[in-house]
């Protein structure tokens, strides 16, 4: 960006300069051109405004005048100001879900990001190879498969007799089977570990695209000074993807707080709302229970949190910067 | 340059904020819209409408359930006999066309819809008003009964006032059993009384086959249809029909009803259920019960067709059997809700295919052997023959029964809005899981009820 700057900066006052001749009017004509520009790039970006004023922040808007009414969707609206928030600290029921929202967080961030890096750390050392490649592309893949169809095959796969619990019968584990998203102690963590599958790819290539920029020198250098492989990972290689990590803990900590179509395709938010979601409550409120008002506070409060638990995240990743 | 940059950004937030506003201009949401006039259609019909489908070339608009081939066979039936009418079908999940039906109604009426709880839909002005189609017709001399669910009251509740929707037959809900495996367990007669029954699911278990592999997973808390024959056989139906049809006062937590929600309690706690019932969606337990693994289940007579095909011979029906032998039975009994949008363009064409499905020879062989179930219509109208031994036929013959009883109820999953999804279900769930007690399920629902009634 600067650079584009600087170099069209003096190109510009060759041209004034030839053009014009009395200080004014060469000002004029700076002013008229920077005009111009800016009318152009305005041009471009109009369009593009347009479609994020109409689809993003409209809906945004709508939203939050929503929440101020009582209204079911259809009919006529009553205006009820901030009523709708007071109820959801009056009903706690209400915001219940947002617990089982942050369990997720364990499970669709906590466990892929570690378990991203540790598989990085070790295909780092051989990702020429066509090995590393193979197995960054089975990792991967849970990533380019919709999350409605990795819902439904996982539901097949928990099933009493799917192929978690025929295995887990192989091996003399018959006592633990049981249907593991239909049981309340371990619905919502059967619903993690399909988070957790689905984002480990994501997660995985972008730590080892982050430590394949690492200096080989340092490792050189780590080992001449009698470093290990452990001490490795943690003096060079751990600092070295702080960024990328931060990536991988925004990204999959929005995925488990606004968790939708994994829980709806696997659960619906049962059995006995042991994996109810704000997404999910959210859609039960407007679209079952018709209270689009009640459904949007709750909409807005939830975006909030979202806010709140990802922007440390991001500011804690700026600062090492 | 920093200040060109500053006037941009000043101009594109300029830009941005007063898209906004004039894209959200404050009005309230819902004021303006089709409600209000919606109101006004709603509540008057066309007085001196001809009632027919004419001559000239119609196309009615219709949004159907998904899954069930009733419709499609009514409607290529009803072309055949009417050439001037088509049909333009969209079909979807019950779960979406209930999330989706205000706005379908308001904003692309169809002519004709598959309805699910409608009493807000009426509040709303969004439906129909067929009492002049009713008089005209005659529908009003049919068995009150069956027109009853589909009545809604300034109040917004049902049972009474003028009539908003026709059913294309009426369903209703028992025991279906594999009498291969009941053989096997040495029993050739449908219980008789209930603690018969409990010996029966006992005697499955005792051999090993799972006694019922009732669905009652995800969303759906298909143990409110036990439940709900369990009440029928505990008490009477009536102050279950005040309740979903939310009378003033009706409780869901009585005495009676207590005791049948212990009755399920003890059919879970012996294990009669198959032990991830809390995951099993309804497909899965069709899906078992035709290959024959559990012995029974309680669902619907809209499966008789398809029972007689896929376990011809192998499946029987029975009603859920009363305390005392030679008592009162009751079932879950409703009509399959049909409406007409109050923007509809043909509601008179539409109205006449009601009447249409409820008299033409045709049609009810059509709704009793590929609905499975009972038509509509007066009680002495044209019945096909059916073979007494089949499904359909042992349907058909408990249906008789039910009506001689006066044993039908609205399912108690259709009370409100949200009461199934956000009550029932859940604590049904928690009942199988062990979380919650038989008492406490009805004290639960009932205080969802009153929020949502009053609320």
């Amino acid at each position: 960006m600067n650079a584009t700057r600087t170099t069209a900066a003096p190109g510009r006052r060759e041209v004034v300069a030839t053009a014009s001749t009395s200080l004014e009017a060469r000002r004029r004509a700076l002013k008229a051109r920077r005009l111009r520009r800016g009318w152009a790039a305005l041009g471009l970006v109009v369009p593009a405004a347009f479609f994020y004023v109409v689809f993003v922040l409209r809906p945004l808007a709508l939203t939050v005048q929503y929440s101020l009414y009582d209204w079911n969707g259809v009919g006529a609206s009553t205006f009820v100001g901030v009523d709708n928030y007071t109820r959801l600290v009056e009903q706690p029921e209400l915001l219940g879900s947002t617990v089982n929202a942050l369990e997720l967080i364990i499970y669709f961030s906590f466990v892929p990001v570690i378990l991203g890096l540790l598989t990085a750390a070790t295909i780092r050392k051989f990702a020429a190879s066509r090995l590393a490649l193979a197995a960054r592309t089975v990792l991967f893949l849970p990533q380019v498969i919709p999350l409605v169809a990795a819902g439904i095959m996982w539901t097949w796969l928990l099933a009493t007799d799917g192929l978690v619990n025929e295995l887990m019968r192989m091996l003399g584990l018959g006592s633990v089977t049981r249907a593991w998203l239909g049981d309340t102690s371990t619905a919502l963590g059967a619903v993690g570990v399909i988070g957790a599958w689905v984002a480990l790819g994501l997660c995985l290539l972008l730590l080892l695209s982050g430590m394949t920029k690492i200096d080989p020198a340092l490792y050189e250098a780590a080992r001449i000074d009698g470093a290990g492989a452990v001490r490795e990972f943690f003096a060079i290689t751990l600092p070295s993807v702080r960024q990328e990590i931060g990536v991988c803990v925004t990204v999959t900590v929005i995925a488990a707080l606004a968790a939708f179509d994994i829980v709806y395709i696997s659960t619906q938010g049962g059995p006995a709302n042991s994996t109810l979601v704000p997404g999910l409550e959210i859609y039960y409120l407007g679209f079952f229970s018709r209270e689009v008002g009640q459904a949007s506070a709750l909409a807005v409060v939830f975006m909030v949190l979202v806010l709140a638990v990802v922007l440390p995240i991001q500011r804690l990743t700026k600062e090492e910067d | 340059m920093s200040r060109s940059t500053g006037r941009n950004a000043a101009a594109a937030t300029s830009l941005f904020l007063a898209s906004i506003l004039a894209l959200t201009a404050c009005s309230a949401p819902g004021a303006d819209s089709t409600a209000d006039d919606a109101a006004d259609d709603g509540a008057t019909t066309a007085a001196d409408g001809d009632w027919t489908c004419g001559t000239d070339d119609v196309t009615l608009d219709a949004y159907l359930e998904t899954g069930f081939p009733l419709s499609a066979a009514l409607f290529e039936e009803f072309e055949k006999q009417y050439p001037n009418v088509t049909f333009d079908v969209r079909e979807d999940q019950f779960a979406v066309i209930t999330q989706n039906a205000p706005r379908v109604l308001a904003d692309n009426p169809p002519d004709l819809m598959r309805l699910p709880q409608m009493s807000d839909l009426v509040g709303d002005g969004l439906l129909y008003n067929l009492d002049e189609a009713a008089a005209h017709f005659g529908w009003d001399e049919w068995p009150a009964s069956q027109l009853a669910q589909m009545r809604v009251d300034d109040e917004g509740r049902r049972g009474d006032g003028p009539l908003y929707a026709m059913g294309k037959n009426y369903s209703m809900t028992g025991v279906f059993y594999n009498t291969e495996l009941a053989e096997q367990i040495g029993i050739t007669e449908p219980p008789a009384t209930l603690a018969e029954l409990d010996d029966m699911m006992q005697k499955a278990k005792d051999a090993g086959i799972t006694p019922s592999d009732q669905f009652n997973g995800g969303a759906t808390g298909g143990l409110a249809f036990p439940l709900q024959l369990l009440m029928a056989s505990y008490g009477s139906v009536d102050p279950i029909n005040d309740w979903t049809f939310q009378k003033p006062g009706a409780r869901i937590d009585t005495e009676d009803n207590i005791k049948a929600a212990e009755h399920l309690k003890k059919w879970i706690d012996a294990g009669y259920f198959a032990d991830d019932i809390n995951s099993l969606d309804y497909s899965q337990m069709m899906g078992r019960f035709i290959d024959g693994k559990s012995l029974l289940i309680f669902n619907g007579d809209w499966e008789s067709g398809n029972l007689d095909t896929q376990m011809a011979g192998k499946a029987g029906f029975f009603l859920m059997p009363p305390l005392e032998e030679g008592g009162k039975v009751g079932a879950m009994s409703a009509p399959l809700t049909f409406g007409i949008s109050s923007k509809a363009e043909n509601p008179e064409c539409a109205a006449f295919f009601f009447d249409w499905i409820a008299t033409n020879d045709e049609a009810r062989t059509i709704a009793v052997e590929i609905g499975g179930s009972h038509p509509m219509g007066p009680a002495d109208a044209f019945m096909p023959e059916v073979d007494a031994d089949s499904v359909t036929g042992q349907t058909l013959a408990a249906g008789a029964t039910i009506a001689d009883d006066n044993g039908a109820m609205e399912f108690i999953a259709n009370a409100t809005g949200a009461i199934y999804a956000k009550s029932w279900t859940p604590n049904l769930q928690k009942l199988a899981a062990g979380e919650q007690t038989a008492e406490g399920l009805l004290t639960a629902v009932q205080a969802d009820y009153e929020n949502d009634v009053n609320g």
